[in-house]
Formats: C-alpha cells, structure tokens, sequence
C-alpha cells in the first residue's frame, strides 16, 4: 500500500520536473540553437573544432611550414592529397627537397583529419569554411601552396 | 458606449429573429433557417480556430524543443497553416482499392460531425451559447465517445494491419480513459447538483470550483487533464496513431482533404474538451474575482466574458501541447496499467470525497 503512493508521488514528480524544463524553454526563447543559415551569413562564426577545407596557411613573408615530407600523402585514406616535389640548391651548394605543388583533391576529401595529425612540422591545418558547392568538378582540385612560397627559415 | 455595453449575444439573436418571423413567416422554415444559420456560424468559428491551433501548436513544438518553429510563410511563418491546406486541397484522395469503400468515405465525416455535436452545449460567452439543454454535461460525454467509432470505422476499412491496430488501440484507449473524465466530471456535478451548462458556470459566480472545491477538485481537474488527453488520442497517449511503430495509425491510408478532416477532428476535440475542462473547472465565461475586493474585481467585469472564456480555454489548451513536448509516449500496458491500477481508484476516492464535502458544505 505504501508503496502504491510512493510511485504516484514519483510519478508525479518526474513529470513535473519534465514539465518544468519545458516550460523554461518555452519562457526563454534566448535558449532556441536555430541558425537561421542564409539569412546569417555575415555573423555566422563556425566553432574552432569544425573542419572544413584542408588549408595551408601562410605568413606575410609568403612562406609556409611545408617540408615535402609527403607524410600527409601517405597518410591520407583515399588519395586527396598529392604532392609534387623538386631539388631545391641552397646557398651554400646542397641541395635539398622541397614542394613544387601541393595538390588538394576537395571533392575526394571526407575531412577525416588525418593528414593534419600527421604533419610533423604543423604546414596544414582545417579551416571552417563549408561553402564549397560548385558548378564544375575541376573547380574542387586545389594547390595550396600559394604561387613564389617557400618554406619558412628553421622549419626542418 | 453606453449603447455598446448593454448589447447582449441574446438581443442580438432575439432581434435576428424577431426580423426572421416578420420577414419570412412560416415558423417552421424560421427555425430552420436559424439552424442553418447557426451551423454556418459554428463553421466559420472553427475553421480559423483549426488555423490558430494548428499554428500554435507547431509554434509550442518548436519554442520548447528550442527551435524556431515555421517562419518562412508570411510574418513570422502566420500562413504556413494555410499553404499546407492549400496543399492538402490539391492532393489526390485516394481510396485503396481492398478497402470498404463506403465505410472508407464515411469514417472521416463521422469523426468531424461528432467532434463538432459536442460544440453544442458550450458556453462561449454570457447568454451565447448554441444549445444550452438540461444534459448538457451527459450529452457531451455521451457525444464524444461516439467518435471512436469513426475511427474503428477508419482502422476497419483501410484494409490495412497499421490502421486496424491503431483503431483497435484507441478503441481499449477511449472506452478506458472514458470512466476517469465521467468521474471527474461528476464531481462539479455533485457539487453544482444541474447538468446544465450554465447551471455550471452560474454555480461559479463567486468563485471558480477549482478554488472553491479544495484539493479533492484540484485532484478531479488534474484526471480530468490528463484522460481527456488520452481521450483525444494526443501524445502521450497517442498509441492509435504512434508513428513510429504503425505509420499513421488509423489514418494511414487517408490522403488529401479526407486526412484534412481527421486533422480538423483533433483540433476540434482538442478545443472541445478544454473548453469543457474551462466550463466546469474554471468558470467558464465568469471572470477572476478575488472576494472582498471590490476595484479589482470591477477592472475584471470589464473585460468581455468572451475573452475570458477563450482565455481559460487556451491556457489549457497550453498545458495539453505541453503535455505533448514534455513526455515520451507510453506502452499498451502501461496506459491501462495508468487508467484501471491509478485514475481509477483515485478518482472513485475522489468522489467520495466529493459528495461528502457537498453534503456537509465544507466548500465555500
């Protein structure tokens, strides 16, 4: 018997807790998650951890941190990436490998992160943007290196 | 001004018939004609009531699941009920070739016309009300169970297992949840002593039963909630139509304006049964008085009985939708486990209670 009302007390309860909180959100509309896309385009901020497009990003010297190490490349699942090195000769008569191109095939791409993990010297990184639709397959193959780089002083 | 507060509903429909028996003259043909009258008005009211409810009700949805809700269609998403009418307007509706044709058409228009028969008696305003006969409080009840043969009749002729299954289950559903809203019921029954409508909301003068009835009405409204819920077939006793396991339930094979009636029905049946909660439970057209005070209660006199019966009608309509948002929907057994193991007993307990507080006078 006792038990009998137990239950309805904590029926009862759990309901109204459950009732509680949808009357919360209901007098809070502060709390809605909707993003309204289209419409908030120019404020729409992606959070940090989003991956977007692989990027590399470069300094105000025009330089990046990319070695040719081609670690990426091999650690990519389906072929994104592809890079095409080239024997650079430094000043004091060496020579040394260096990137020519760097391939990035978007439209391959399941921003899976691993190529970023595998990176030892930090040369790309994923960035936020995701509006990348277009008309023409072709339009997605990009090289990231930017045209006349090279690579940063110190990064081995 | 003056002029404008003593014009009732009742010299309104007095004089409108007045002008009737002189213009026309057969008695006969007056009164059918006011029914045809009276009938138009009552589908003129509803079908903008569905409009808002169908639109409150998305709004409710989303606002408490913290999304936006429509808000494409017109401002703030207002006509999106009527684009999808508009839509539901242009589609086929079709009628699978095994079913019961007859019974198939049919079922539909049952549902509507009783869920709209319970319109009936309802007091909207002070002296405006279509019917106000000595039965009111058995005719609705009587009229509402009536609808679930509608829905048997859908179940049974789609030809489909989805559909008879959920017919099935809101048949066990509304024949259960029938005795808990028939005892909560009788209770401002016993109290008021009159099946009459405005017997009810008169007895509310000075007070609202759910203030002056103590706990035992607190207890009778809050079954009264929560089977009318079940018995309009409304989440979370929403089996007869549960969407994950049988479709659509009952109205899986429905298309086009056919489906458009049974939507119409719920939003029907939904008001229907929060206007009657507002009538006996809280005062129907009477406005808020706190006794003793006397400049409050004149500044509450002024607002039409009209506003507030839709008032009371609408803030239970709320508590239904949140109903809806806030609770997962429950198994078979655990719905007539609800109904016969706890509103059951509860509420026979209750009106015990009940009767004993009338017969001594312990309520105010």
């Amino acid at each position: 018997m006792k038990e009998y009302f137990v239950t309805i007390y904590k029926g009862v309860r759990s309901l109204l807790k459950g009732m509680k909180l949808t009357g919360y959100y209901f007098t809070h509309p502060r709390e809605i998650k909707t993003e309204e896309y289209p419409d908030n385009r120019a404020t729409l901020k992606m959070f940090d951890r989003f991956k977007g497009e692989v990027v590399m990003p470069h300094d105000e010297k025009n330089e990046h941190r990319c070695t040719g190490c081609q670690a990426c490349e091999i650690a990519c699942p389906n072929g994104t990436i592809k890079i095409i090195t080239k024997q650079e000769i430094q000043p004091d008569g060496k020579k040394k490998k260096a990137i020519d191109t760097f391939v990035y095939h978007l439209e391959l791409c399941t921003m899976c992160n691993l190529c970023v993990v595998a990176c030892p010297s930090d040369a790309i990184v994923m960035a936020q943007t995701f509006e990348h639709s277009v008309y023409d397959k072709k339009q997605l193959k990009k090289v990231l290196n930017k045209p006349g780089s090279k690579i940063m002083e110190g990064v081995e | 001004m003056n002029l404008f507060l003593t014009i009732s509903f009742s010299s309104i429909a007095s004089s409108l018939h007045n002008w009737l028996t002189k213009t026309i003259g057969n008695l006969t043909m007056v009164q059918v004609t006011e029914m045809v009258l009276v009938g138009l008005s009552l589908l003129v009211f509803l079908v903008p009531l569905c409009f808002v409810l169908g639109y409150m009700e998305r709004k409710v949805a989303a606002f408490m699941q913290i999304r936006l809700g429509p808000n494409r269609v017109g401002p703030k998403g207002t006509l999106q009920i009527v684009a999808d009418t508009v839509k539901l307007l242009f589609k086929e509706g079709l009628t699978p070739n095994a079913s019961d044709k007859f019974l198939f058409n049919l079922a539909p228009i049952i549902v509507v016309v009783t869920s709209m028969l319970v319109m009936a008696p309802i007091a909207f305003a002070k002296d405006f009300q279509l019917w106000d006969l000595n039965i009111g409080v058995l005719y609705v009840s009587s009229i509402s169970s009536i609808g679930v043969i509608g829905i048997l009749m859908a179940g049974w002729s789609s030809y489909n297992k989805y559909s008879l299954l959920g017919a099935m289950r809101s048949g066990a559903q509304i024949v259960s949840y029938e005795l808990s809203v028939g005892l909560a019921i009788i209770s401002i029954v016993i109290l008021t002593g009159s099946l009459r409508m405005s017997d009810i909301v008169m007895s509310q003068a000075n007070g609202w039963w759910i203030f002056k009835g103590h706990i035992p009405v607190f207890i009778s409204f809050v079954i009264f909630l929560i089977a009318s819920t079940a018995e309009i077939n409304r989440a979370p006793f929403d089996l007869a139509e549960a969407e994950q396991e049988l479709t659509a339930g009952f109205h899986t094979e429905y298309s086009g304006m056919k489906f458009a009636m049974f939507l119409l029905a719920e939003y029907i049946n939904l008001f229907v049964v929060s206007a009657i909660g507002a009538t006996l439970f809280l005062g129907g057209w009477m406005p808020f008085h706190i006794s003793n005070w006397a400049g409050f209660n004149n500044v509450m006199d002024y607002l039409p009985s009209s506003i507030w019966f839709l008032g009371k009608t609408f803030f239970i309509i709320f508590i239904i939708m949140q109903f809806r948002w806030s609770f997962p929907r429950l198994r078979v057994d655990q719905l007539l486990t609800l109904e016969w193991k706890y509103l059951l007993p509860i509420s026979m307990v209750n009106v015990i209670l009940v009767t004993v507080m009338a017969i001594m006078g312990w309520h105010f």
